[in-house]
């Protein structure tokens, strides 16, 4: 409701939608992130290849198939990112963690790679995507994009949530403290984590699914941006990892702290503070924002 | 006669150049209390590990009630009622004592959500760590970790149980009360393979016992055999 | 047509030894620090990049060339090194921490390090000139360019010389010691801790002449490290894990592959080669390398 309210007055102007938006993507990035990074503790270093293979899949259904429904979209920038996290990880997921992760690292520059040279969807040029004037019951596209980005992150945090708190989730974090130990207490290790895996991938092809009407012009640099893969990872590691709340308190610090940056200061130091932030909490406050507040309640009670 | 419940049959394992097991053959029946002994570097532990599934043999055939599980992944042989403690403990650093115990409940012993707790509980008091259920694992001293180790295996409801080294630098006190544990959990009708170095724990407890030595299975036996075995002793002792 | 296609296949195996051997340059450090320390070092690339933006302006401000502005700043990137591990260690690995931290600080290291590139130096792509640049030696109707000899014998006479260093000198064997068995390290008197740190420090030392012959073959740009990420890995994985001899021979392999792949495929599609071989090595090994 609280949302509704705030977009009806904001997205009338234009720079506050723009900067939501981005804000709400990353939420629903960092959450991808966290299912597979906090709970599993496989680091997926790849996040652009996952978010530009949803756009890519959504701008083709707009293009050449002539498929404007957002749903329609959504699904599909769903399906295709979450059948190469499943993929990837069939390949990987048996061998050591950081292979799985320097696996990610590669798709990234390969997938990067094949795109620019694909020309059904414009190679290194891009493609134009126009976006529909009007939408249903809102009026203006622009509102109902942001409505749908509302509505996308909630149901990630929703999925993140459901994962934390139920048996899968606790499969998930005795894997993350001790692999070996949970598969012979009978956790079906490679099971969960391909789970872990696929649903991350699905939810960040959700998240990439809308940017082709968001940016208007889908080209590889920008799908494929190292900001990705930056970010989904610094935002859970700054807001912490073990549960739901954390990705999203990172995203939205992070987010807004980089929207209001962007106007001062160029976006490459931008970027430099990013990775230095990011290095300071990893090597200091390594259970973030959350783990910093728990520790800070233990003690006043104490 | 009791039925054999594990059949070790033949088991190859190399790393490498180097030959960990070198067609080990020996039968653990239903009930019993069996002894894995021999010097260090002999194989003890590679062999656990392929009995549970943490690695796969190169060589021979595991079989469980009549079953070969040789291909089986480790965390179905859990579910099947094979159950095995760690040397160095590996708690979920992350969760409660309880919660740890929760794991394997759920997993492999197939135990409701609502249920786990409660019973988790119920397996912390019979081991006597039921005060530091809801503590975090971080805090706990060895003895506690080790019986955290073995609670954990209980917990998955095993029919074998398999003790590695669970003793291994606890007092003497300390020492009997473990093997109080694994008597207690072998009257309830659980086989337990104990893999020890103290001695007296050893032969007190077993009823058979295998002695490995670099690879090779030197001897079997009653304890009393194997204390007046020749072999046992120059292995131990070394040439 | 036979002859034709004799010619370019001949073209691109003798490309790919000397790509090979340049492969192998770079990847020797990752080998010390991944292959022998277990440390997952996903920045060693950019390392190297910064060891070519270094020779850069020492090339392009002083004239020194290149080979020698490798070797000058090894000293200070084997301090660099050093400072790097003793953050790694105190902050991961005495917690006995999960990789994921470790491997979440390395990528932190590399963005700050490629970011800083961009900033000070922006994304226009660099080289360096000297004389025997642009030239080439014709042997046996094959023509040896100098850009990817020069490096490819450089970085052979590097490896040699760590293999000597590993097998031979004091140090070099306490290296080798270490990665093996701690105890029997720690009965010889020498700390682990010390013996780590300077093998990790060694290992950025090498990505300073690495770079300096990277920036010999072709033009670099701050971006130009993430090809390379999966290459070091696969070079390193493929040839055992801490045995220089099989990282060169490793590192020809991929060299190869590489070349035949650019001639015969497209060269847009090398880069996914070594990828493709590092899947195809960890696939093959036995399963028992899981959960080391």
């Amino acid at each position: 409701m609280l949302a509704t309210l705030l977009s009806q007055r904001f997205i009338r102007n234009q720079y506050f939608f723009f900067a939501g938006y981005v804000i709400l993507q990353y939420v629903i990035l960092a959450t991808a992130w966290n299912i597979l990074g906090g709970y599993t503790g496989y680091v997926n270093f790849g996040t652009s290849a996952f978010f530009a293979l949803g756009a890519y899949s959504a701008a083709i259904l707009i293009n050449k198939l002539g498929v404007s429904h957002f749903l329609a979209l959504v699904v599909a920038g769903g399906l295709v990112s979450g059948l190469l996290g499943l993929g990837i990880g069939y390949l990987t997921l048996r061998l050591r963690g950081v292979f799985f992760s320097i696996a990610t690292l590669a798709l990234a520059v390969v997938l990067q790679t094949a795109i620019i040279n694909w020309d059904y969807v414009g190679g290194a040029r891009g493609i134009y995507v126009l976006r529909p004037k009007e939408a249903p019951f809102f009026g203006h596209y622009v509102e109902f994009l942001f409505i749908m980005m509302v509505l996308l992150s909630l149901v990630s945090v929703g999925v993140a949530w459901w994962i934390e708190n139920s048996w899968v989730g606790r499969g998930l974090a005795a894997i993350r403290d001790n692999e070996e130990a949970a598969e012979c207490m009978g956790v079906p290790i490679l099971k969960l984590k391909l789970f872990a895996t696929t649903v991350s991938g699905i939810l960040m092809g959700v998240a990439g699914a809308p940017f082709p009407y968001y940016i208007t012009y889908l080209e590889p640099s920008s799908a494929f941006n190292l900001d990705y893969a930056v970010n989904s990872l610094a935002m859970p590691m700054i807001g912490g990892t073990t549960t739901w709340i954390g990705p999203v308190i990172g995203a939205v610090l992070l987010g807004t702290a980089q929207q209001l940056a962007t106007v001062t200061i160029s976006s490459h130091l931008n970027l430099l503070l990013v990775g230095v932030i990011l290095v300071a909490f990893v090597v200091l406050a390594p259970e973030g924002i959350v783990g910093l507040a728990q520790r800070l309640r233990r003690r006043k009670l104490s | 006669m009791a039925e054999a419940l594990l059949e070790v049959q033949g088991v190859v394992k190399r790393f490498g150049g180097f030959t960990a097991l070198n067609g080990v053959s020996f039968e653990v029946r239903e009930g019993e209390r069996f002894g894995l002994i021999g010097p260090n570097g002999s194989g003890k532990t590679t062999l656990i590990n392929c009995i549970s599934g943490a690695l796969r043999n190169d060589g021979g055939r595991i079989l469980f009630r009549g079953i070969d599980i040789t291909r089986t992944p480790a965390y179905r042989r859990t579910r099947l009622g094979i159950a095995r403690s760690f040397q160095i403990p590996r708690p979920f650093s992350s969760m409660t004592v309880a919660e740890n115990l929760c794991i394997p409940l759920e997993y492999a012993a197939g135990v409701r959500d609502a249920d786990a707790p409660g019973e988790a509980r119920e397996i912390l008091r019979r081991i006597g760590l039921e005060s530091k259920a809801d503590a975090p694992t971080g805090g706990l001293t060895q003895i506690e970790l080790r019986k955290l180790e073995l609670a954990r295996a209980m917990a998955a409801r095993p029919s074998l149980l398999i003790s590695d080294e669970a003793m291994a630098g606890l007092s003497s006190a300390e020492v009997d009360e473990i093997l109080a544990l694994l008597g207690r959990l072998n009257a309830q009708g659980i086989t337990v393979i104990m893999i020890e170095h103290i001695m007296r724990a050893v032969m007190s407890f077993s009823e058979r016992i295998v002695v490995l030595d670099a690879g090779d299975k030197i001897a079997e036996g009653t304890p009393g055999e194997i204390v007046n075995n020749k072999d046992v002793e120059k292995a131990y002792l070394g040439e | 047509m036979g002859s034709k296609f004799m010619e370019l296949l001949l073209n691109a195996v003798k490309d790919g030894l000397l790509l090979g051997g340049f492969y192998g340059a770079i990847s020797v450090g990752l080998t010390i620090s991944f292959g022998l320390l277990d440390v997952v070092n996903i920045a060693h690339p950019i390392f190297i990049i910064l060891g070519s933006y270094i020779a850069y302006v020492l090339n392009s401000t002083w004239g020194v060339d290149p080979l020698l502005a490798g070797l000058l700043p090894a000293p200070l990137f084997y301090w660099l090194g050093v400072a790097v591990y003793r953050v790694y260690y105190r902050s991961f690995e005495r917690r006995g921490e999960e990789s994921l931290r470790g491997l979440v600080f390395f990528f932190g290291i590399l963005f700050l390090i490629e970011v800083s590139l961009i900033i000070t130096y922006g994304v226009d792509y660099r080289l360096v000139s000297a004389g025997y640049i642009g030239r080439s030696l014709d042997l046996g109707g094959l023509s040896f360019a100098y850009r990817l000899l020069v490096p490819f014998l450089a970085g052979s006479l590097l490896t040699l010389a760590l293999f000597l260093f590993l097998t031979r000198s004091f140090y070099g064997k306490a290296i080798m010691g270490v990665s093996q068995d701690r105890f029997a390290l720690q009965l010889m008197g020498a700390d682990p801790v010390k013996i780590k740190t300077i093998a990790f420090g060694l290992s950025i030392a090498t990505t300073s002449l690495a770079g300096a012959l990277l920036i010999i073959i072709g033009p670099v740009e701050p971006s130009v490290g993430r090809v390379y990420i999966g290459r070091v890995f696969a070079v390193v994985v493929l040839g055992g894990m801490g045995s220089v001899g099989g990282t060169l021979v490793a590192a020809i392999i991929v060299g190869v592959a590489e070349s035949l792949t650019s001639i015969f495929v497209g060269p847009a599609w090398s880069e996914a080669v070594s990828f493709a071989l590092l899947l195809l090595a960890l696939a093959v090994r036995p399963s028992g390398l899981f959960g080391r």
